[in-house]
């Protein structure tokens, strides 16, 4: 991952952290990085890199053990699924329909340039 | 350490360095301390390190003035641009004045970083090149290990992977021995991560103190139809402003995402960097 600098580095953090769990780089009960792994690594201050794995420990995606670390909740993967999920239609959905009618596309023109994306992807 | 900062104003003859600068410090967190060349950042460094007297008002650390009291001094360490050592000393000397200086010098650490950036212990200051001589700034800097430990743009003529590992180095002895460590640097997209507070000066006076997260979350430059913009900036904080066209670009502080996102216009994040040139820039366009 590369940081940047117009967008909270703690959620850049977290991102990263969910993205990781998403796709079982991390699985259920693994070691996540500490606050101090990250802030050496990404050369971010401690404090930024805690925001973010706190805000994860509140979601119940991640859980501290007094003195060994952070660990991947069971429920961890559900819950960043979930939580993706609706922030999708925001991401993804709002914005595509809003182009779409800047370009008079209608409903039946996205469907159709979905499907054919998708044909285009499997050859 | 506590550093209060009240009513604070340094003249030099007729020209005012600082004038009137009221703020706190109160956590051990790393600040950068930003603004243009003149905007008084090396001033209130070196008020702060006890180097000088104010003209007027106060600058407390721990309820103390730091000029002239050396139990104070003792607490902060300033590192300079340039210029921090005498030219006929040995890089050994210079560590083991600073050894007397410091009661919390960690001799152990100096050494290592000294080995570290290879320089040779024998070497007199002024034989050292540009890079050598701040790199022998930033070791002295850190093994201090001083509570309030500052850095004034520690590092001309260092080379991108040195000043790598001096933001490592910072991070890493920062978190090891939590501290206020002040850094002021031109090169703020390299460290503007580093930073957990910044203090930004122009012309001597406070422009705008804030955590570095809470900057980034609401500065947001905008784009859309001139009076649509007009409309909804209305009542809000523009720091800068720019036509193209019938199109309005403007950089708003203080701002919520969603509401611009609700509102419907583009929305581009502003980072830190250009934060600064927006802010302090008065030849742009700036709308009240």
């Amino acid at each position: 991952m590369k940081l940047d600098d117009s967008r909270p580095i703690f959620q850049q953090i977290k991102e990263y952290i969910e993205d990781m769990i998403i796709n079982e780089t991390l699985a259920i009960e693994e070691r996540v990085p500490s606050t101090n792994e990250f802030a050496k690594y990404y050369k971010i201050n401690p404090a930024t890199a805690a925001k973010g794995i706190n805000e994860l420990v509140d979601e119940g995606i991640i859980y501290k053990k007094r003195g060994v670390g952070m660990f991947v909740t069971e429920q961890a993967k559900e819950i960043v699924f979930q939580k993706r999920k609706s922030a999708f239609v925001t991401n993804y959905i709002t914005p595509m329909k809003q182009e779409a009618a800047k370009l008079g596309l209608s409903y039946e023109d996205l469907v159709e340039m979905v499907t054919k994306e998708e044909e285009h992807n499997e050859n | 350490m506590k550093i209060e900062v009240i009513n604070l104003s340094k003249r030099y003859g007729k020209k005012t360095a600082l004038q009137n600068l009221n703020f706190l410090i109160e956590e051990p967190k790393i600040y950068g301390l930003l603004g243009k060349n003149g905007a008084g950042k090396t001033t209130f460094m070196e008020l702060l390190s006890g180097l000088m007297r104010a003209s007027s008002g106060e600058l407390l650390v721990d309820g103390v003035t730091p000029f002239d009291n050396q139990r104070m001094m003792e607490n902060i360490c300033f590192v300079g641009e340039a210029n921090n050592f005498k030219k006929e000393l040995k890089v050994k000397h210079v560590l083991n004045i600073n050894r007397l200086f410091y009661p919390t010098w960690d001799h152990s650490l100096a050494e290592e970083l000294i080995a570290n950036f290879n320089l040779d212990m024998d070497t007199k200051v002024k034989a050292l090149s540009k890079g050598m001589e701040s790199a022998l700034g930033i070791v002295v800097g850190l093994a201090s290990k001083a509570a309030i430990t500052i850095f004034d743009e520690p590092y001309i003529g260092l080379d991108a992977s040195s000043r790598s590992y001096f933001y490592e180095l910072l991070i890493e002895h920062y978190d090891k021995y939590p501290r206020t460590i002040i850094l002021s640097t031109h090169l703020i997209d390299e460290v503007s991560a580093l930073f957990e507070e910044v203090i930004i000066l122009e012309n001597g006076q406070l422009l705008l103190k804030e955590e570095a997260e809470t900057l980034r979350e609401s500065c947001f430059s905008i784009s859309g139809e001139r009076q649509k913009i007009n409309n909804f900036t209305a009542e809000k904080k523009v720091i800068y402003q720019k036509d193209f066209m019938n199109e309005r670009t403007v950089v708003l502080l203080e701002e919520d995402r969603t509401t611009i996102e609700n509102a419907g216009f583009s929305i581009h994040t502003v980072s830190l960097q250009d934060l600064i040139v927006y802010l302090t820039d008065k030849k742009r366009e700036v709308k009240q």
